[in-house]
């Protein structure tokens, strides 16, 4: 095979889901970029930034930050990490990854399709990067998109980036649905024999719902964005009351896919955090199927909770009260997930391998982001915290110390079976220590200050008096975020330097149970040569019928285990 | 420095600020109640030569017990939030007795407009002023809100009042300042790029001074073009 083919428009589920490493990581290093100029911002407003003398007079203007390069700044930084960061590096990444791997199947049900999804979002990413070089540059309306701002040039100033992040969504959303269906169909139909529902692993299970959400929810903004493009470039008023539009419409459409994106941003996160802390406690996880029910139950109520990011919309009251218990409801589940982990730790045998020591640290941090919505949940409380600081603390603790520590926990633990060497475990532990202290210093202070009323994305908080007295603060949260950007930097010299140096990997570096680890590292194009069989479920860690050993794979064939039934084969093809 | 709320301005902020409270230390027990496991099962856990995890696959009874404790204490905060709720933004709760006034928001400014000598919003002798909110104390308020172009939000943090105000939308939020002084009104919902300096000065007066105010506007100062 040539390189062309092997690398770069490949049909192999594994290597797809590496080009989606690359290019997310990328764009998450960007997201990063924007976020540390916003901090500068806050933090000194109306000094020049250090080497913002590179940016054009339309952005920074000596350096100094301009107020609607600031409002471009956070649009585009929330645009980038939800849906070029976080979303590809959980789903385009690890389902494409993990879900053939660890079902024993030879690749997805459509490669060619997968193959057009990867260079879709791609091009995505492309679009929405050259907002930055247009005219007027990038959008200016919040990575929300609120209307009618968005939708009336005359009043936001942006012309062409709102174009042209309308048509990356509606690239990028096509990238999305192709993804999702083709898990979907893969999770129904490509399962090893052996390979039940309940014997799925955690990871797969989330992967899979999420794929459901993904399916449902993504066409919705597809759809709300091209009526947002139109609004732009046609001169239609969907969402402009002055030619007798609705300016909530938009909030209901973008919303409605905007609340099930949450959890196809943290669903992930959570079970590979799943798997990683079984295998890091080297215990069954604790509760299996509640597992898989909330995973499910989080799924459902995520369509029925989008009204609570609009309780001071204008949106009547009572329709409010129906949200708010919706919203309070998914703290069940949630609540399941959380005990559940720390039962699975409960009288374990903890190994803290860097994946493990990042689960944990999912496990803690997602609790305060999970806790901190209770306040917004709470219709009352939400009023004087609603569009403040504090939620941007609480978006972060979920998809930050939530989904990122996720990520930093699954990025080392397959990167064996991606790259065949292991991540260097030092600088791991580094890593995690650093980032768990300067996330929290920069994170935590933002709920007390958005308890004082910071309001979000505003360019300058010294010009209102009662926000003066708490500048410090946000001094203190800029240098906690400079550093925490900084140490970054082990993360990605640990990830590029292993590449070449990292520690050979041995077959099964985590003594792990996973379908994946019954093949070489990294494992060929195709997986198996001949199906795998599938003897039992994903956690049977310290199981007394593994002898002396603390594992038992689902690959492994004890004298005591027969053959599954191999499934009817539907039909040749792939 | 300040480490809570912001003082409390309005009928409103007991209740909130009590909520608040109530939700604190709940959330509160139940962090201190996982971080603590966490630390406590890493510490003693911790894998050492010899030791064997304790081979389970759950217990249906501690998880119907951690299922059933979170439900029962959300249905309650449910219950008790909308009780609240209902107060403050049902538009019958509005008081009859409330004095309007209107609230145009547009970018980046807040005209406010005062029901002049007739006591009626909507007539000829209304008066409207640019930034400036002047209100009276312990009376309750109806803020009329509308937008002229994109959407922004009333926020007042003493008074624990925020509503967005939305064109195309006739919103109404009422309130009851308690404290006399002057305070500010930010807009708290992204309205293009000078979202940031879209302020105004409240001012809340006792009775007689909100009298003397409205006089002095309605037939010298102010009438119609509006100060500052």
């Amino acid at each position: 095979m040539s390189f062309w083919r092997k690398y770069i428009f490949s049909t192999d589920h594994k290597i797809i889901g590496i080009q989606f490493l690359f290019v997310s990581l990328f764009f998450l290093l960007v997201g990063g970029l924007l976020a540390m100029q916003i901090r500068w911002q806050l933090g000194f407003p109306g000094k020049p930034m250090p080497g913002g003398g590179i940016l054009p007079e339309s952005m920074a203007s000596g350096g100094v930050i301009l107020p609607e390069y600031y409002v471009q700044l956070v649009s585009m930084h929330g645009t980038f990490m939800v849906f070029f960061a976080i979303m590809p590096l959980l789903v385009g990444v690890y389902a494409n990854f993990l879900i053939p791997l660890k079902l024993g199947a030879h690749d997805m049900a459509f490669p060619r399709i997968n193959m057009a999804s990867f260079w879709l979002a791609l091009l995505a990413g492309l679009i929405m990067t050259a907002s930055f070089f247009v005219p007027n540059g990038p959008i200016r309306s919040g990575w929300t998109n609120y209307a009618p701002l968005a939708a009336r040039p005359d009043l936001s100033g942006v012309t062409v980036g709102q174009m042209l992040w309308c048509i990356s969504i509606v690239v990028l959303g096509l990238s999305s649905v192709m993804g999702s269906l083709n898990y979907i169909t893969t999770v129904i139909n490509h399962r090893a024999p052996g390979m039940t529902w309940f014997r799925m692993p955690l990871s797969v299970w989330a992967l899979f719902i999420t794929a459901i959400l993904g399916v449902l929810a993504l066409p919705v903004l597809q759809g709300a964005a091209i009526m947002l493009l139109f609004d732009n470039v046609l001169g239609t008023h969907f969402f402009d009351p002055v030619a007798g539009g609705q300016a909530l419409l938009w909030q209901h459409l973008f919303w409605f896919f905007g609340h099930p994106e949450v959890y196809i941003l943290i669903l992930p996160a959570m079970g590979m955090v799943s798997d990683i802390i079984a295998n890091g406690s080297r215990k069954p996880i604790f509760g299996y199927h509640s597992m898989v029910f909330a995973i499910i139950g989080i799924a459902f109520l995520g369509w029925i909770v989008w009204g609570h990011h609009m309780f001071m919309s204008g949106m009547n009251p009572t329709l409010g009260s129906t949200f708010m218990v919706s919203t309070l409801l998914i703290a069940v589940p949630s609540a399941v997930k959380v005990f559940n982990w720390l039962g699975t730790m409960w009288r374990g045998n903890l190994h803290f391998h860097v994946p493990m020591l990042n689960a944990i640290g999912f496990v803690s941090m997602f609790t305060i982001g999970g806790l901190s919505g209770i306040f917004m949940a709470a219709t009352p409380v939400d009023i004087p915290i609603h569009d403040t600081q504090f939620i941007v603390a609480h978006i972060h603790y979920v998809l930050f110390g939530g989904s990122l520590f996720a990520l930093f926990a699954a990025i080392p633990y397959w990167y064996p079976k991606m790259f065949g060497r292991m991540m260097h475990e030092g600088i791991g532990k580094l890593h995690f220590g650093l980032t768990f202290l300067f996330y929290n210093l920069t994170f935590f202070p933002m709920h007390i200050i958005g308890m004082g009323g910071q309001m979000r994305r505003i360019y300058d908080p010294t010009i209102y008096d009662f926000l003066k007295p708490q500048q410090p603060l946000n001094v203190f949260i800029s240098y906690a975020a400079f550093a925490l950007f900084a140490v970054q930097a082990l993360f990605l010299f640990n990830f590029l330097w292993s590449l070449k140096f990292g520690k050979k990997a041995p077959q099964n570096p985590w003594n792990d149970n996973g379908m994946e680890w019954s093949l070489s590292n990294p494992a060929p194009h195709g997986n198996w040569e001949r199906t795998p069989n599938v003897y039992r479920g994903p956690y049977e860690f310290s199981s007394p019928e593994a002898g002396d050993k603390d594992f038992l794979p689902q690959f492994m064939k004890l004298p005591t285990d027969r053959d599954p039934v191999p499934a009817p084969v539907p039909a040749a093809g792939h | 420095m300040r480490w809570w709320l912001p003082d409390a301005g309005s009928t409103f902020a007991g209740p909130i600020d009590t909520m608040f409270l109530v939700i604190l230390i709940i959330t509160g027990i139940a962090l201190v109640l996982v971080e603590v496991g966490v630390v406590t099962f890493v510490i003693r856990y911790r894998a050492r030569p010899g030791r064997k995890a304790f081979y389970t696959h759950g217990s249906t009874r501690a998880e119907v017990i951690w299922t059933a404790i979170p439900a029962v204490t959300m249905v309650a905060l449910g219950l008790v939030s909308n009780h609240y709720w209902v107060l403050i933004k049902d538009k019958k709760s509005v008081p009859p007795n409330a004095y309007h006034i209107g609230v145009h928001a547009k970018q980046f400014e807040w005209q406010i407009t005062y029901p002049g000598p007739d006591g009626k919003l909507g007539t000829s002798d209304d008066f409207t002023v640019r930034n400036q909110l002047h209100v009276p104390v312990n009376e309750p308020v109806a803020a009329e809100l509308s937008s002229e172009d994109v959407i922004h939000s009333f926020f007042v943090p003493e008074w624990r009042l925020k509503q967005d105000a939305v064109p195309g939308m006739h919103i109404i939020a009422w309130f009851q300042a308690t404290k006399t002084g002057e305070f500010e009104l930010g807009c708290a919902e992204l309205c293009g790029m000078g979202h940031y300096k879209m302020r105004a000065r409240v001012f809340v007066h006792t009775p007689e001074e909100f009298k003397a105010w409205l006089t002095q506007q309605a037939t010298g100062g102010g009438g119609g073009g509006g100060s500052e």
